[in-house]
């Protein structure tokens, strides 16, 4: 309608308004600007790519092709967004693109450049073939020989004495990570919704597939599917009803009618918008599938089972990159949508965020498993997140981009290391077969202690400088309440970090304890970026600090 | 010219360096390359003296600055030299007797297996003494003092498989530390109350303080010369500093490090001046201590303990004479550069007879000894007149014109610094005429050593007499080239205030009853130790005696007051560390653990569990949202 009006306004006086030209303009398809979703489109393309090459390369050649294509598709959208970012388009050239259902911007491109990288060391691990003892004359990774099959039946047992292994979890994460490339630029809840299952589906997959303890893992992906479908039916619920609010899906179609500059956008639904009611139920349903993702509680309950279940590998994928998008889309939500209604849900995070610290620095006390505490540990860190997406200040962003960089790299060292310590059961995840590590392998053991002093936040560490950013922003804003909490809780979870460095360093080995297994150099390389990136943002943070900073703005 | 102040500091730093560093293949030269660097300072010493010397009276400062350390807006800490007059002095002192005591070290420490490390420590304390009195602000003169200490702690402790050796280098690092706390703390009022610790500004500024800020400043300046130069109430550690080798006596604990409180009050004159109370303050130290040190040095039969409570004494004439003020600062530093000669040559004299009696330390086991060792004999005895005040020696006239100055501050004040000056006198003379009687006069009374060993006295080596023998001359004729024409308070008096003392007392009435109190001293001791043989074993003697001997109680003070007192705290301290804090800080970290346990539970593995609780928390954020646009 309005395309019309200006048309005719500009159409020269008293000349007829030239219909068929107009209605060929209405017609004409949407453009679509392939070049600022490149880095999208190539990894969903190398994801179909690997789904032929699953198809009809030999199951010999799969292996070398898919990790080959894998590494080198990512590393392509990863230039693809230095590109973007060097052209401009996190800063003066932001812009919606795809007809307004994407935004490519800073916090964009930084976030997609984050989980690229994360994808790149990912894949790095998913690799790894050295760990597992060879069966019957073949390499095997993390990843069950035959998923299908039931676990210990006779299939199994055929599939792994053929050495067989899964080279789908390939392609399987390239398209999670497709779908989380799309999650923090999603500028419209459709797509958000889209984005979402494209990238959790895949994972749900991904989590069934450990080669050990499969029943285990089979739970935890059952577990994982469940309750992710129940939260995305509370999302879609939202979305629904923030539709009927607005009568758009657009954020900046609902920003609008929530900042009271349009009535509304359909004059059909004229009816039903502007009901504050919708707006408040559908925006909180909306954000709870969200923190569902983020894993604050009291929508965290999935989060260490399933991170104790999947494959190693994954749970380290999975837990620095779905934070990482999740918080993205988070942000844009509450940045670009809602900010007209600050008063209403300020509030309601701060509580989120202050339970979801202490509960998740609490609970991780009395943990006895390894990944159980990281995944425990990963609940408190979302916390800590979110004091500083309570923020509600260009600080605020930039402070969550730099701890989520800095947290995923933390994170994926930390399961990197995780998958080496092995005992004849595979992965020796027990606490208390860490005992002692330090003495037998005092480098790794030292590697490890480097992560768990960034996840507790120790100066020198990345976690000291991307918790003292989250603070610093919190704090200028007026959330000192939280940032006490936020540093109480610090000092809870110093604890249970510092008793596994007790663990490994002061107590004495136990006679049949694990051994370290010997990586070959993906693992090595793997573990080596993350104390690189841990120790580089914590001794010299300025640069990235700055780099978060210049991406800290949204495009509306 | 500026530039060879640096190279002063400088080369015996390198030389510290070089052999703490440089390890065992420089045992065969270390002893030649560190005396060779304290003789280079000594000769850039003096030709920095010479080129003072060429300059106009006012125009004898020199400065020199290396960099600056902390350069910032208000806050200006340079690494930078001064040289005026009253460095000059001190730089001469430092290097010339350092040089005399190095070379002394040779021949007494040669069978020594860790010489080296003895002659490194010796050049870092050389390095550290001039740095202090060089320094041109009082943050770079502490960092001097902490050196001095710290060198001072190593080369007590030098012999540190000796038990006694080891406790007396910690107990004089510990006593020295409450002296740099008010050190330290003084430098901070300064900051705060001038905006600068550098020398110049900060004594331009004096007056402008308050009287309250100024005398504290002064009392805190007093503790920290309390700690460095034995003053009571810090005097403690002196007489158990004895342990370390004799030369180190001679050097840091007689001639130069423990006369750097007087040093630092003279420098801080300005601030004292503008202070009245801080320098009654200070004259009373002076006094307690004078008498105090020549009360211990009568009782002790160790030859080590007895000089050192005359050196307590002596500096006590000196601090004394620094807190009369402008009349005194000059006497004050005029006997500390006599008392650095005689004093100094008196310890080499004691390490000598040492030497030469298998490391003996007991008076009531020399006698007789001027016949084995003559050379020791006439330098120790040289010395021996020189403190005493014998006519025309060095100490008869510093000691006099701190006497006559002490009768000068006037009014009842006057009468009693005077009494007690002229009683310090006697006594020391006392003393001193003990020592000298005991040592080398009256029957032989030799005993063997712990392994059996008769002694077989002899005289030293040249590396060890020659040094005796040129600080011999220095005891007799310093203190006559000193008055001579009033050159070196005329020398000074650019630098320290100058007033002349108006003395109730004619000069010439002092230096009567100054000779009349000496032969007194001398007489009593005469009849005592002269004229009867001397014991072997001590006799029990009076309260006085025994208490004497016992450092008139100061151990016994401290012990009950300080140590006691002490330990109570810590161990209250310690009480409420492990029932209070670790109490709360365990309880906090079980109750948390509790609540953890608890928590985990509501984790049971159950997805329908899990998806109720994410149901009931839609609910409630839900209705939070709700609720806050309600409110």
């Amino acid at each position: 309608m309005s395309a019309v009006a200006i048309t005719s306004m500009h159409a020269p006086s008293g000349a007829v308004p030239n219909l068929w030209t107009l209605s060929a303009e209405k017609l004409e398809a949407p453009s679509i600007e392939y070049g600022k979703l490149s880095p999208v489109l190539i990894v969903l393309g190398v994801a179909a790519l690997g789904v032929l090459l699953e198809a009809f390369l030999p199951r010999k050649a799969r292996y070398t092709a898919q990790v080959f294509v894998s590494a080198l598709g990512l590393v392509a959208a990863f230039a693809a967004v230095i590109a973007l970012a060097a052209g401009g388009a996190a800063g003066t050239k932001a812009q919606l693109v795809g007809v307004g259902a994407l935004a490519v911007d800073g916090p964009t491109l930084f976030m997609q450049g984050v989980i690229l990288l994360t994808g790149v060391v990912a894949v790095l691990v998913f690799a790894e073939r050295k760990l597992e003892p060879a069966a019957h004359g073949s390499r095997v990774d993390s990843f069950a020989a035959q998923p299908a099959s039931v676990p210990g039946g006779e299939g199994e047992k055929e599939a792994t004495k053929a050495g067989w292994t899964t080279t789908e979890v390939f392609p399987l994460l390239l398209f999670a990570i497709g779908g989380m490339l799309l999650f923090p630029a999603a500028n419209d809840l459709l797509l958000l919704f889209i984005a979402l299952e494209v990238f959790s589906l895949p994972l749900y997959l991904l989590c069934a597939l450990a080669r050990r303890r499969r029943l285990l893992s089979q739970e935890a992906a059952v577990k994982y599917f469940l309750l992710g479908a129940f939260s995305s039916a509370f999302l879609l619920f939202g979305i629904a009803l923030l539709y009927g609010y607005a009568g758009t899906v657009t954020y900046s179609g609902i920003a609008r009618v929530v900042s009271g500059a349009d009535a509304t956008t359909d004059p059909v639904l004229a009816q039903t918008t502007g009901n504050d009611a919708l707006l408040l139920i559908g925006g909180a349903l909306v954000l709870m599938g969200l923190l569902f993702k983020v894993g604050a509680v009291p929508f965290h309950m999935w989060t260490p089972d399933v991170y104790q279940g999947a494959p190693t590998p994954v749970t380290g994928f999975m837990a620095a990159a779905t934070k990482v998008a999740a918080f993205g889309a988070l942000l844009r939500l509450l940045y670009v949508v809602l900010p007209g209604l600050a008063w209403d849900w300020r509030p309601v995070l701060w509580g989120v965020a202050i339970v979801t610290m202490v509960a998740g620095a609490i609970v991780a006390i009395t943990q006895t498993d390894i990944k159980r505490l990281l995944a425990y540990s990963s609940i408190a860190h979302a916390g800590f997140l979110l004091a500083g997406v309570v923020a509600l200040s260009e600080e605020g962003v930039s402070s969550v981009l730099f701890y989520l960089g800095a947290y995923s790299f933390v994170t994926l060292g930390a399961f990197a290391v995780v998958t080496l310590v092995r005992d004849a059961g595979g992965e020796a995840t027990h606490l208390s077969k860490w005992a002692g590590l330090g003495r037998r392998s005092p480098l790794l053991a030292a590697v490890f202690a480097l992560f768990l002093l960034a996840f507790a936040g120790i100066p020198l560490t990345s976690g000291f400088s991307g918790k003292f950013a989250v603070f610093k922003a919190a704090a200028e804003s007026g959330a000192g309440a939280l940032v006490v909490v936020g540093v109480a809780s610090s000092a809870i979870a110093a604890f249970f970090y510092l008793r596994v460095i007790v663990l490994m360093f002061f107590s004495e080995p136990k006679a049949d304890g694990p051994s370290v297994a010997v990586p070959s150099v993906l693992t090595s390389t793997a573990i080596a970026v993350g104390v690189a990136v841990t120790v580089v943002l914590g001794v010299a943070p300025q640069y990235f600090l700055d780099l978060a900073g210049s991406a800290g703005v949204f495009v509306r | 010219m500026e530039s060879l102040i640096g190279l002063l500091v400088g080369a015996p730093l390198l030389g510290a360096a070089v052999l703490l560093v440089g390890g065992r293949r420089l045992d065969r030269v270390g002893h030649w390359l560190a005396s060779a660097l304290a003789a280079v300072s000594f000769v850039l010493g003096a030709v920095l003296f010479a080129e003072l010397l060429g300059r106009s009276t006012d125009d004898r400062t020199l400065h020199s600055h290396l960099f600056s350390w902390v350069p910032v807006e208000g806050f200006q800490a340079d690494v930078a030299f001064q040289l005026d007059q009253l460095s000059m002095v001190f730089v001469l002192l430092i290097t010339g007797v350092g040089t005399l005591i190095h070379l002394y070290s040779i021949g007494y420490m040669e069978h020594d297996e860790r010489r080296r490390r003895f002659f490194g420590y010796l050049n870092l304390f050389l390095a550290a003494m001039l740095l202090l009195v060089l320094a041109d602000n009082y943050l770079l003169l502490y960092v001097g003092w902490e050196g001095v200490g710290l060198a001072s702690y190593l080369l007590i402790g030098f012999w540190q498989h000796k038990p006694t050796a080891a406790a007396a280098a910690k107990k004089a690092f510990l006593v020295n530390r409450v002296g740099d706390a008010g050190l330290a703390i003084a430098i901070f009022l300064m900051f705060t109350t001038f905006g600068s610790f550098a020398i110049a500004p900060v004594a331009e500024a004096a007056g402008e303080a308050g009287q309250g800020t100024l005398t504290a400043i002064g009392l805190m300046l007093l503790l920290a010369a309390c700690g460095k130069s034995a003053q009571v109430p810090l005097q403690s550690w002196l007489g158990d500093a004895m342990e370390g080798p004799t030369p180190v006596s001679a050097l840091i604990h007689a001639a130069t490090m423990v006369t750097a409180g007087v040093y630092l009050i003279t420098r801080s004159g300005a601030l004292f001046n503008a202070a009245p109370d801080a320098q009654t303050v200070v004259v009373v130290v002076g006094a307690v201590t004078l008498l105090f040190g020549a009360l211990v040095g009568c009782a002790k039969d160790d030859i080590k303990k007895a000089l050192a409570g005359s050196t307590m004494s002596q500096i006590g004439y000196m601090i004394l004479a620094a807190g009369l003020g402008p009349i005194g600062y000059a006497f004050a530093i005029m006997h500390l550069v006599t008392h650095g000669f005689f004093k100094a040559g008196l310890f080499l004299g004691a390490g000598s007879v040492m030497h030469g009696m298998n490391d003996e330390v007991d008076m009531r086991r020399y006698g007789g000894l001027r016949k084995y060792m003559p050379v020791t004999f006439v330098t120790f005895g040289l010395g021996y007149l020189a403190i005493i005040g014998f006519p025309y020696l060095s100490g008869f006239f510093s000691k006099d014109q701190i006497i006559e100055a002490a009768f000068a501050k006037g009014g009842t004040q006057g009468w009693i610094l005077g009494a007690v000056t002229l009683l310090g006198a006697a006594i020391t003379a006392y003393y001193m005429t003990r020592v000298m009687l005991m040592t080398f006069f009256g029957e032989k009374r030799w005993k063997p050593d712990a392994e059996g060993n008769m002694p077989h006295p002899h005289e030293s080596p040249k590396t060890m007499t020659i040094p005796m023998v040129v600080l011999a001359f220095g005891s007799v004729f310093a203190g006559g080239l000193f008055k001579l024409n009033d050159s070196f308070v005329h020398w000074l008096e650019p630098v320290v205030s100058l007033e002349h003392g108006h003395s109730p007392v004619s000069a010439g009435t002092v230096t009567a009853a100054t000779i009349v109190a000496l032969v007194l001293g001398v007489g009593a001791a005469w009849l005592q130790y002269g004229r009867r043989p001397v014991p072997a074993e001590a006799p029990r003697g009076s309260l006085l005696t025994r208490a004497a001997r016992r450092d008139l109680l100061q151990d016994d003070f401290n012990h009950v007051v300080l140590v006691r007192g002490g330990e109570h705290l810590t161990r209250s301290l310690v009480y409420l560390d492990g029932k209070v804090v670790d109490g709360a800080v365990n309880g906090v970290a079980a109750g948390f653990g509790g609540l953890s346990g608890r928590l985990r539970r509501l984790q049971n593995g159950f997805a329908r569990s899990y998806a109720v609780s994410m149901f009931g928390g839609a609910a409630v954020l839900v209705a939070a949202t709700l609720l806050m646009r309600a409110v």
